[in-house]
């Protein structure tokens, strides 16, 4: 059972062909802001299939085993991650104390993997792609987390189906002042989290060549694909879960598709910063804010 | 399903450019602006050739870009489809009695599609591509 729910439903595969959906609302969308046509409805499923029959390129100066395994890990964890988020929505009874702080360590996996994988590809674009994720995991992961210790500090728990409960009875977290400040943050962090246009400065198209996917083919880049895809179902849906809860009707769906427009217009509205602004933004400028927000918290506000 | 059908949905491009004046490469770029969309047809532009299904060569190939699209062509995952785009790329064109021409790209690598021009127009491009997506879906 668990398996099933792991691999089909809520896991792997409904997050997948949600993500995809997600991702191609997210370039027809583009497309439709810059008065283009916009691709297909199932184009990033087409992509997926085309990149798994390619073949795989490993460069010679790799290190194989790590350049190899840290795609198929990220994808596994956040698999996970989906498992987690989805059964609270299905099937409460197999949440468990601690799950958020959980779910935000496995988060960061794909983070790993992306700086382990293309540091070990032996490619200087893609050190560069490598090490400017690190700096930009350095400096989200600090406001992000420090606007998660708000929804914690007002309900005085740690797992996700209580924090629904809370928000269901109180509601949203979202609606108090600190919630709010908190909420918008997170929103920004997650930005980043998607590796997004402020900040894709890992990846950088124009300047970096792909950056820290450049070495990455085939099935390998198809994870990494995949991991995306799911991961523009999942920050959203969980971020809801904490702050604008509780998910429980068809508003749910609104409530998402709202956070997902936000993320597209960020998107499309913003140019890419330099990792110097970067670090500068999320560190001085917002997580000060962050900070607060938790005193805002701890008086109850 | 064969493989260049599943190819043919999804083509990722990667724009090579040696020693062409510079022509061809803005008419590359104007294909996927608004006016001419290929994204339509889930073609995209992308900066790595580990990424790429399509190579799209412009220019006259010169010495020193000779050594490259070979090294270029060698490392790219198969299946990889090559579009010689202008006069240039096709023939030499105007440089083609120069002495740093190093010879059209079929010299070089073996190219699917040829796309004559000078520089090639969008729609010729758009038209050269869906020929390629043909080719590979039989
Ligand atoms: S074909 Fe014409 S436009 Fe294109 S690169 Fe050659 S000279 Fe320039």
């Amino acid at each position: 059972m668990i398996l099933f729910y792991y691999l089909v439903f809520p896991g792997f595969l409904a997050t997948f062909i949600l993500g995809g959906i997600a991702s191609w609302i997210e370039r027809k969308l583009t497309a439709r802001i810059q008065a283009r046509v916009g691709p297909p409805f199932l184009q990033p499923f087409y992509d997926i299939r085309k990149l798994f029959i390619k073949e795989v390129t490993i460069p010679e100066n790799s290190v194989r085993s790590i350049f190899m395994a840290s795609p198929i890990i990220s994808f596994a964890s956040v698999s996970i991650v989906a498992t987690i988020v989805g059964l609270n929505l299905v099937n409460p009874n197999y949440s468990f104390n601690g799950d958020l702080i959980v779910c935000v360590y496995l988060l960061l996996i794909p983070s790993l993997c992306l700086i382990l994988g293309s540091g070990a590809a032996g490619n200087p674009l893609s050190s560069i792609g490598a090490s400017r994720e690190m700096k930009l995991v350095l400096s989200y992961e600090l406001a992000f987390w420090t606007c998660l210790a708000v929804p914690m500090i007002k309900t005085n728990e740690i797992r996700l189906i209580s924090l629904m409960e809370f928000q269901a009875q109180n509601g949203a977290i979202a609606s108090s002042l600190s919630g709010i400040i908190a909420f918008i943050i997170t929103i920004i962090c997650m930005q980043a989290k998607l590796g997004k246009v402020p900040f894709d400065i890992p990846e950088a198209e124009t300047e970096l060549a792909g950056g820290a996917y450049i070495e990455y083919s085939g099935p390998l880049l198809g994870f990494f694909k995949i991991t995306q895809y799911m991961m523009l179902v999942i920050l959203p849906v969980f971020l809801l879960q904490i702050f604008w809860g509780p998910i429980n009707s068809w508003v749910s769906i609104l409530k998402y598709l709202v956070l997902l427009v936000v993320i597209i217009l960020l998107e499309n509205t913003n140019p890419r910063l330099k990792i110097k602004q970067a670090v500068k933004t999320l560190w001085f400028g917002l997580f000060p804010v962050a900070v607060v927000s938790i005193i805002l918290a701890v008086l109850g506000l | 399903m064969n493989k260049g059908k599943i190819l043919s949905r999804s083509i990722w491009v990667f724009h090579f450019c040696s020693g062409s004046c510079n022509n061809c490469d803005i008419e590359i770029l104007d294909a996927l602006t608004p006016r001419f969309d290929l994204e339509r047809f889930g073609i995209k532009l992308v900066g790595s050739i580990k990424h790429a299904d399509c190579m799209l060569v412009t220019g006259m190939i010169n010495k020193k870009g000779a050594t490259r699209l070979k090294f270029l062509y060698d490392i790219a995952p198969k299946p990889l489809a090559v579009v010689a785009i202008g006069a240039c790329a096709c023939s030499g064109g105007i440089f083609e009695p120069s002495y740093y021409t190093y010879g059209p790209v079929d010299k070089i690598i073996p190219v699917d599609a040829y796309i004559p021009g000078c520089p090639a127009r969008p729609e010729a491009l758009i038209d050269g591509i869906v020929k390629v997506v043909k080719k590979l879906s039989t």
